[in-house]
């Protein structure tokens, strides 16, 4: 059984770089960092010290408040440094890899019940992978969601693509949706467009949903708030499609192999395509860098976090973007009648009149930030039923009631990650909705 | 020594600090800045307020221009000088000239001093109010007065509440009231629309040209050619007639909303809603006997045009909501009109119903919104 759902409101950013579909390497990388950062809402209690040897799928970190919940090794080897922040703050777990990938037997069982899912998540370190909305922070092991939703694809910019990255993946994919549709419902979510050619139309124990539009239509919460919209008190989970595999892999084999291809991506990439490796491989060893003139972002454009050349992969991360430092200086930039290296979705300039132009697009914020002034721009990029400038509105004013009212609860900031972008008072969208989400935790705990 | 670092002139500690906004203004004028993202999405659009401000300049300069030219046919013809286009043309523009100097010096001026003070960048948003000013004024008014009107109005209208995108009402448009409401006879009756000065023709000799909306409000409706007064329907049109510079030719108007309707910039259903409050008012007027005149003379008379294109869309001070801004405009044009048809003394009804609207956009984005929670919490029920 399928769904429709088309989108016509968003906006798919024009980019250059989109990876070229072929692998470029397989790195089998010296050091990995396992970052507890990663994880929204988890805080870490170290489970191993330096020069401890251990297996991936070993334990590396357990949840204070809830202790099952683990963060495993995605190698073997030995712990080869804890690394601690301001006020020991733990950062990141770096561990030596053996090169032998020795991994734990988790047995190879599908899950009958919704109990041996969990265990199996738990025990193996990917109930991490489990991300509660609202809020975006990890799952609770004592709640049961009423649904799980995955996104077989992004539309986010450059987004890697998953009929490459994981379309042999067929049965990791099932056996892992199988495991989850345990727990409660799983939404499917397959881009229309190529609907009858994706493996992911076969997958059985979830409902198909087919989505159509312009980004953010890829994005999870944008489907869940049309398909199963997240009333008060209510909860959903979304995992993405890489980490289905993984869990599925785990169902199928009993070992832990976080191993995806990345997409390297970006006008500032000398060369994009794909990167076979772990997450906390070093960015050093998946590209080329170029010190401070290009910014290393893992995720895309839009909503990811800037690596820098001395980062390391995040968990949920399959893609990089290297964009150019936007130091330049514009002589009479927005005075311009044509402006054609830049690109506006606003009438105002030309762009519109190269529709299928791919930009050569740096970090530059193209202005100074101004008060809100053009707000019908936000209503035409979020393809939701909100009003997003109220919604924007009440989580600077900090107003509970308010924020309930307008949303909060069905929105993370990547799906409003395009408010950043077309806001010509260039204020930051997406820092506003996170914190309205930082203060509904607080206060909702 | 040598290693201690020095603060930049321009820069905190430095001796010309105070003047830091300034500077800044003028150099992001000339050139983009180099600030590149710092947090939520790394790359932006090429979009920022500048570009948006000079879209509404751009729009604005066809009526300004034919404001300019009818400026001077409307000295010739009402005094018999039978002056060629170009005398007419330059002799408005030269008129018109000081009104734009003192509008951007003196709102410049105060918009510069409230940006050092609030220590933010300079908001470009006077740009669009200081062209919108002299466009909205009888040419012949005294320097000093409107000095006095921008300085009152940008600075209680738009300073106090924060700048550019926080204020309330639409600035202009309060400088203008401010001068109506405080100099009366600089503003109405029928001897200040067409200018003397500098034409060489003394005070006693005036004459006096009142606007077509005057003449109506009086009665002087010919049913039968369709002529208010001395003026036909097409010079009503064409804007061959005495009033506020920038108000009177449909088609620059037309012009100006069709460039700000394309780019987005202006919402064109607060103008098609405007128009069609006026047209039902209008209408209504007309058959109860308020008055001869047909509805769509109502459109090309007076503020009215202007008004809807360029000073009700406004999106700091409009409505917010698109449902919103369907209600907020039909209001504007509706209150236009029965202020012009149903009231003894005052007859362009255009200014006080878009202030009053802009009082009221507010409250109409909250009954909105508070009718798209209740939907919204009612289908999460039956959902």
């Amino acid at each position: 059984m399928s769904n429709n759902l088309d989108l016509k409101k968003g906006l798919n950013i024009p980019m250059q770089g989109v990876a070229a579909p072929e692998v470029i390497k397989t790195v089998v990388p010296d050091i990995v960092a396992v970052k507890p950062t990663d994880f929204t809402g988890f805080s870490p209690r170290l489970l191993v010290k330096e020069g401890d040897a251990v297996l991936a799928g070993s334990p590396l970190m357990a949840d204070k408040q809830r202790p099952e919940i683990l963060v495993t090794s995605p190698v073997s080897g030995t712990v080869a440094q804890i690394v601690r922040g301001e006020k020991r703050k733990l950062l990141a777990v770096l561990v030596q890899a053996d090169g032998k990938q020795a991994c734990a037997d988790f047995g190879a069982k599908a899950p009958a019940t919704a109990d041996e899912t969990r265990e199996l998540l738990l025990r193996s370190g990917l109930w991490g992978a489990l991300i509660q909305r609202p809020y975006g922070i990890m799952a609770d092991p004592q709640v049961t969601p009423k649904a799980i939703f995955i996104s077989s694809f992004s539309t986010a910019p450059l987004a890697a693509d998953t009929e490459f990255t994981l379309g042999k993946s067929f049965a990791d994919i099932q056996a892992g949706v199988s495991a989850l549709s345990k727990i409660a419902p799983v939404h499917l979510s397959i881009r229309k467009e190529i609907s009858a050619s994706t493996p992911f139309h076969k997958v059985e124990d979830a409902l198909i949903h087919e989505v159509s539009g312009p980004h953010p239509a890829g994005n999870v919460g944008v489907q869940i708030s049309h398909i199963a919209p997240i009333r008060k008190g209510e909860t959903v989970w979304t995992v993405s499609p890489v980490l289905v595999a993984a869990i599925g892999h785990v169902v199928n084999t009993g070992k832990l192999d976080l191993t995806r291809k990345v997409a390297i991506t970006g006008p500032g990439a000398n060369r994009t395509g794909y990167v076979v490796c772990l997450p906390g491989t070093p960015v050093k060893e998946m590209t080329a860098t170029f010190g401070d003139a290009v910014r290393i972002i893992g995720g895309d454009a839009l909503t990811g976090e800037t690596l820098g050349e001395n980062g390391y992969l995040g968990f949920f991360q399959d893609q990089l973007t290297l964009l150019r430092e936007g130091y330049e200086r514009e002589w009479l930039g927005w005075a311009k009648p044509f402006r054609p290296q830049v690109h506006s979705s606003s009438w105002c300039y030309f762009s519109w009149l190269t529709p299928g132009k791919k930009y050569d697009m740096d970090t530059n914020l193209h202005g100074g930030p101004r008060a809100f002034v053009e707000t019908k721009c936000f209503e035409d990029v979020t393809p939701m039923d909100i009003f997003p400038i109220y919604l924007i509105k009440a989580c600077l004013a900090g107003d509970i009631e308010k924020m309930e009212k307008f949303g909060i609860y069905e929105v993370l900031p990547e799906d409003l990650a395009l408010c950043d972008y077309v806001d010509p008072s260039k204020n930051e969208i997406q820092a506003m909705i996170q914190k309205g989400i930082d203060l509904m935790i607080k206060e909702m705990a | 020594m040598a290693d201690e670092k020095k603060p930049g002139l321009f820069e905190k500690g430095g001796k010309l600090y105070w003047l830091h906004s300034s500077i800044d203004a003028f150099d992001t004028f000339l050139r983009v800045p180099g600030t590149v993202t710092a947090k939520g999405a790394h790359v932006r659009d090429g979009i920022d307020l500048k570009r948006v401000m000079i879209m509404v300049v751009i729009a604005l300069v066809p009526a300004a221009l034919f404001g300019m030219y009818n400026v001077g046919l409307q000295t010739s013809t009402l005094y018999g000088l039978n002056w060629s286009f170009w005398h007419m043309f330059f002799y408005g523009l030269l008129r018109m000239l000081p009104l734009f100097v003192v509008s951007y010096a003196v709102g410049l001026g105060i918009e510069f001093a409230s940006a050092q003070i609030r220590e933010e960048e300079v908001n470009e948003g006077y740009l669009v109010t200081g062209f919108l000013i002299p466009l909205i004024v009888p040419v012949d008014v005294p320097l000093w007065m409107l000095a006095v009107a921008v300085a009152l109005s940008v600075v209680f209208v738009k300073e106090v509440f924060g700048g550019t995108g926080m204020n309330i009402w639409n600035p202009a448009l309060v400088a203008r009231a401010i001068l109506f409401f405080s100099y009366p006879s600089s503003m109405s009756g029928s001897s200040v629309w067409v200018s003397k000065t500098w034409a060489g023709i003394p005070e006693v000799d005036a004459i006096s040209a009142a606007t077509p909306l005057a003449i109506a409000h009086d009665g002087a409706f010919d049913a039968a050619t369709g002529a208010v007064g001395p003026y036909s329907f097409m010079d009503m049109f064409w804007g061959f007639i005495p009033g506020s510079t920038g108000e009177t030719c449909v088609i620059a108007i037309l012009l100006g909303g069709f460039l700000l309707v394309w780019t987005g910039v202006a919402s064109w259903k607060i103008m098609v809603s405007s128009i069609a409050g006026g047209l039902l008012v209008g209408w209504l007027g007309q058959l109860a006997g308020a008055t001869a005149l047909p509805c769509y003379y109502q459109i090309v008379m007076g503020g009215f045009l202007f008004g809807s294109v360029f000073m009700a869309t406004d999106p700091v001070t409009a409505a917010q909501t698109e449902t919103g801004k369907w209600i907020y405009g039909f209001l504007i044009g509706a209150l236009a009109v029965v202020v012009r048809l149903w009231n003894p003394g005052y007859m362009e009804g255009m200014m006080l119903a878009i202030l009053l609207m802009n009082t009221f956009a507010p409250l109409i984005d909250h009954c909105v919104v508070s009718a798209h929670v209740s939907r919204r919490a009612k289908k999460a029920l039956n959902a």
